[in-house]
């Protein structure tokens, strides 16, 4: 695997742990994290900081029929909830979030492809595909935007991230990414907000692709 | 391209404090031979108190059970619970870890707000979950607490807010692994010094800390509060992400 250079910030990281970071960007940090060693190790440094805290939480007396409900349950046979398993360059989570089918790819034109993975008020999980030396359309962003790559490599006014980095962007950065040669460049990308594009096409293509 | 290397701590003295203000990360550029130092960005602002006097040796805290054996060679009774459980199905075993975490378990989901009879139902879906899942608790990576924290959260949220929480791709050890007993052992005191690092912050600071790990701070609200006390700990975690990153390496 190549090496990753850009990592999850530890804040997001942090409130992945803790269970509080909205549910498209949550699905983009598990994405990472199942492609990085590094973010690995310090997701389950959060977790050790988690278990102290539980370690030291106040105990709080339980219904005195609860320990025997649970054990007479110990031998109860449950169906165990399906875990997704990487496929090919989907990481384990994004399988999730495609219900382990493959992406259904909706062009937008100039080649670029993309593929609504959960979409609603809170914000959206999307796949982007874009064939190499193409740009993404010059977008501001309302809130924040993570994206993750996949497949091939990006570059723009910030570096250049290839498979398994991880770019936060947030309103103040105003970004052109372009495909690198090689490989369509592949992301995984959520916002918590509608994007904004700066010319007029792409912004009524917004309101019927929901970008 | 840009490649990162050789990170460290970036420290600040003033008397008897020290706060970590930023990691120094070095950056080599592809045209450019000489080497960059930037000031990365940090989450948070650390302080830690020095203390004048050495630490007591003993640790502050006392516990209502009986205390861990001396013998440094030997693991904690919660982890050969949970080994018990993982590798004999050992219903007595699951029993004592029920007695010591589920009323902690109890007090830590109420106080993100939870209503005690909900609490209990979380504390329920919580202890069996771990009983279902224990094969995947592993000694070499994750203390006892640490891994039930993550059930714990994992469960608490797919309850409360009937989503299903994404979570990373499994890791399995390799088929055979001989347990390594001092890795096992550097996990459970990297995790008894968090704890301790824990206990002795300020009431206030303690209060953050936590208010962090329930899930009540947004990562915004994390990575924006100043002063967050979190020295001691985070240097634990910067110790403790090597041996994890090794541990890490070895497996899939």
């Amino acid at each position: 695997m190549s090496m990753i250079n850009h990592h999850t910030p530890d804040a997001l990281l942090a409130a992945y742990a803790a269970g509080n970071l909205p549910h498209h960007f949550a699905i983009v940090v598990a994405s990472h994290v199942s492609l990085c060693v590094q973010c690995r190790a310090a997701l389950e440094a959060h977790h050790a900081v988690g278990g102290a805290v539980l370690d030291a939480s106040d105990a709080v007396a339980l219904s005195s029929t609860l320990k025997a409900s649970i054990l007479d349950q110990l031998d109860t046979p449950v169906r165990p909830a399906r875990t997704y398993q990487r496929s090919g360059i989907y990481p384990g989570p994004v399988m999730q979030a495609m219900k382990g089918r493959p992406p259904r790819w909706k062009t937008l034109g100039m080649g670029v492809r993309q593929s609504i993975l959960s979409a609603n008020e809170e914000g959206s999980v999307r796949l982007l595909f874009i064939p190499p030396g193409q740009a993404v359309p010059d977008h501001g962003h309302n809130g924040m935007e993570l994206t993750l790559v996949l497949q091939g490599s990006f570059s723009d006014e910030t570096g250049q991230f290839g498979v398994g980095d991880l770019e936060m962007a947030d309103e103040d950065l105003h970004h052109t990414p372009v495909a690198d040669a090689g490989d369509p460049c592949i992301c995984l990308a959520a916002t918590d907000a509608p994007l904004r594009f700066n010319s007029l096409m792409p912004r009524l293509l917004q309101r019927v692709f929901r970008i | 391209m840009r490649a990162y290397k050789g990170i460290g701590p970036l420290l600040q003295r003033d008397n008897n404090k020290i706060t970590l203000i930023g990691v120094k990360t070095k950056i080599i550029l592809e045209n450019d031979p000489t080497y960059i130092w930037r000031r990365n960005e940090v989450m948070l602002t650390l302080t830690q108190d020095i203390p004048r006097t050495s630490p007591p040796a003993m640790p502050v805290h006392r516990r209502e059970r009986k205390p861990l054996s001396t013998d440094k060679s030997e693991v904690s009774q919660q982890t050969k619970w949970m080994l018990a459980v993982r590798d004999d199905c050992d219903r007595a075993a699951f029993a004592s870890l029920f007695d010591h975490f589920a009323p902690r378990l109890k007090g830590f989901i109420m106080r993100s707000g939870t209503p005690a009879h909900q609490a209990e139902e979380i504390v329920q879906d919580v202890m069996l979950t771990i009983w279902r899942k224990a094969a995947l608790f592993d000694p070499h990576r994750a203390q006892v607490s640490a891994w039930i924290y993550q059930i714990a959260r994992n469960r608490q949220i797919d309850i409360l807010r009937r989503e299903n929480r994404p979570v990373p791709e499994e890791l399995a050890e390799e088929p055979g692994t001989e347990p390594d007993a001092g890795q096992i052992l550097a996990v459970e005191q990297e995790a008894g010094k968090l704890k301790l690092a824990l206990m002795r912050l300020k009431d206030d600071q303690r209060d953050m800390i936590e208010k962090a790990y329930i899930g009540e701070m947004t990562h915004q609200e994390i990575s924006t509060q100043t002063g967050l006390p979190l020295g001691t700990i985070k240097s634990r975690i910067r110790l403790g992400l090597e041996r994890l990153r090794h541990e890490l390496k070895g497996m899939r």
